[in-house]
């Protein structure tokens, strides 16, 4: 497959297993040693590095999905993740991966908000049998203010 | 001060009106004689502002101000307000300048407020210009009193109130000093969150201990807040602060605090245990202090997340939470990177505080059109006093106390 489409086609299952599941699939877009970390333009600016979420590895991502399914009370809610204007580069055996994304959230009962724009700063590998795994994700979302609560990782 | 139309028919503080949650002019009159009124007002941290000229956004309750570090290293407390027309002077949330300048007519303030100048204030060829006995000095940004303690920045708008730690009190005071203990602070980061509830809603939720047993299954299946753990509910003498001090227990096992939660998980794991990992770096043997501070603070330890909390009010149904997650200058790099990987339990994506956030807007649902219901608050009777366990709603009675003096009601 050409690389673009191999991008592609991870994008557009990591927005799938968000919106639509089965969310314990998530992780598995990641290499083993692999990191997500959800942050704020403002901590990027001021050079900060605390970050809304944080998994460090693909096990802490499956930590993450078991507490948001079984731990934490939440408001019924449904996500959308669109993501557009992928740009690649290629250094190294990784790929640098940039592209816009927009979240848009339903709470049950309400109408949709868009809960979150940014950019994505990813970088991706491939792994022992060649497929194309994310080794660090970073969402950065503009606003520094969350409506309420993040649920679903950005 | 104007009579409230409002009034609190019942004796003591165990039963709550809800319209004291959603009505707006109880929410006015909060800004002008709890926030405006004699009282210390959490701005930010010094660390924020580190270097001479730096300044910062902040807030008096709904009231936006400047947080600047002047040449002399003195830090201001300043309205947000142009002298002039009432503008926004300072439109960023951060920054760095030598003067702060209004954009509509380049009024300009040095950063301690003072007017420094005023274009065609003389007039334009013998035309316009002020009147003669306009002066500047009467002109410039509202200033604050400041109060600082270790790092952290306090202000308020009554030049009267009485010194910082008095205003705590010896028992608040110590609490306080246990984690702005005098070392130099390392900001990690900042997040902000709108919760769609009352402001009051979020120090009765770290004042009730209660539902931090039950609700956060996080904490009480990892053992890092459960009943049976050692603990203490306190207040200052007036009530109007309170700190929640426990220890986490070394027993996971189930026991008489778990049987009453159906959440609780005996057997849960974690895949990747670093998230626990905590290591314990107070000289004292509690694991765990969550500190209100009347009117607008929250100070957490909670593992090796140390965090403050302001609460800034957004109308009667909402409020930001705005945390800034600090450790200290001396950390090493795995106490940076412990500290950062802990702040996941907290914030508005926390593994603990989401439930809170969540039942927040919850509360405010169900409590929106309710102008005669009552909260009930009688966990561990209908007294202010102390207790040295957890069961109790005690923080929250005392609270109210208080405020139902600064509020005539």
């Amino acid at each position: 497959m050409e690389l673009l489409a191999e991008v592609e086609a991870l994008y557009a299952r990591y927005a799938e297993l968000l919106d639509e599941g089965p969310l314990a699939q998530w992780p598995s877009l990641f290499v083993e040693e692999g990191s997500y970390r959800a942050v704020t333009r403002e901590n990027v600016d001021r050079g900060w590095p605390l970050a809304l979420m944080l998994c460090e590895s693909r096990a802490s991502m499956e930590d993450r999905v078991y507490a948001i399914e079984n731990l934490v009370l939440t408001i019924p809610r449904r996500v959308r993740h669109v993501v557009s204007g992928l740009t690649i580069k290629e250094e190294a055996m990784r790929f640098i991966v940039s592209a816009n994304f927009v979240m848009f959230e339903t709470l049950e009962g309400g109408s949709t908000t868009c809960f979150s724009a940014g950019r994505y700063r990813d970088v991706l590998v491939r792994d022992s049998e060649g497929a194309i795994k994310f080794l660090d994700k970073t969402s950065i979302a503009d606003a520094a203010l969350i409506s309420n609560s993040l649920v679903i990782p950005l | 001060m104007t009579e409230l139309a409002r009034n609190w028919t019942t004796n003591g503080t165990h039963r709550v009106p809800y319209w004291l949650y959603t009505d707006p002019e109880i929410y006015v009159q909060e800004q002008r004689k709890i926030f405006e009124g004699k009282s210390w007002n959490f701005v930010g941290l010094e660390a924020e502002i580190p270097k001479e000229g730096d300044f910062k956004r902040s807030n008096v309750g709904e009231t936006s101000v400047i947080v600047a570090r002047d040449r002399d290293g003195a830090i201001h407390v300043l309205r947000n307000q142009c002298a002039h027309r009432g503008l926004q002077v300072c439109r960023q949330e951060y920054g760095s300048a030598r003067a702060l300048q209004c954009p509509y007519h380049q009024w300009t303030y040095r950063l301690n407020g003072d007017l420094s100048g005023v274009p065609f204030m003389k007039g334009v060829d013998g035309h316009g210009g002020m009147p003669d006995d306009f002066d500047r000095r009467d002109h410039g940004l509202k200033k604050l009193a400041v109060a600082r303690r270790n790092g952290a920045i306090f202000a308020s708008f009554a030049p009267d109130v009485e010194p910082l730690e008095d205003f705590l009190g010896e028992k608040m005071l110590k609490l306080f000093d246990r984690v702005f203990n005098g070392k130099p602070l390392r900001i990690l980061g900042v997040s902000r969150q709108r919760i769609p509830a009352n402001w009051k809603l979020m120090f009765e939720n770290i004042k009730d201990p209660y539902h931090a047993s039950v609700l956060h299954v996080f904490l009480v299946t990892f053992g890092l807040f459960r009943v049976d753990n050692p603990s203490r509910t306190e207040m200052d003498a007036t009530g109007r602060h309170s700190a929640l001090v426990s220890r986490r227990g070394g027993d996971r096992t189930a026991s008489v605090a778990t049987q009453e939660t159906a959440s609780f998980r005996e057997k849960l794991e974690l895949r990747d245990p670093r998230l626990l990992d905590i290591v314990k770096e107070f000289p004292d043997p509690a694991t765990v202090v969550m500190q209100t501070i009347w009117p607008n603070l929250i100070v957490q330890q909670q593992a090796n997340t140390l965090a403050t909390r302001q609460i800034v009010p957004a109308g009667p149904e909402a409020f930001d939470l705005n945390w800034t997650f600090f450790g200290y200058e001396d950390d090493d790099e795995s106490m940076r990177a412990r500290r950062l990987r802990h702040a996941n339990l907290m914030g508005p994506a926390g593994l603990v505080s989401l439930d809170d956030s969540e039942v927040m807007d919850l509360a405010q649902r169900g409590i929106h059109c309710d102008n005669t219901g009552n909260a009930v608050v009688e966990m561990g009777g209908h007294g202010t006093e102390d207790h040295d366990h957890i069961v109790t709603e005690t923080a929250i009675r005392a609270f109210y106390s208080y405020y139902r003096n600064v509020m005539g009601l």
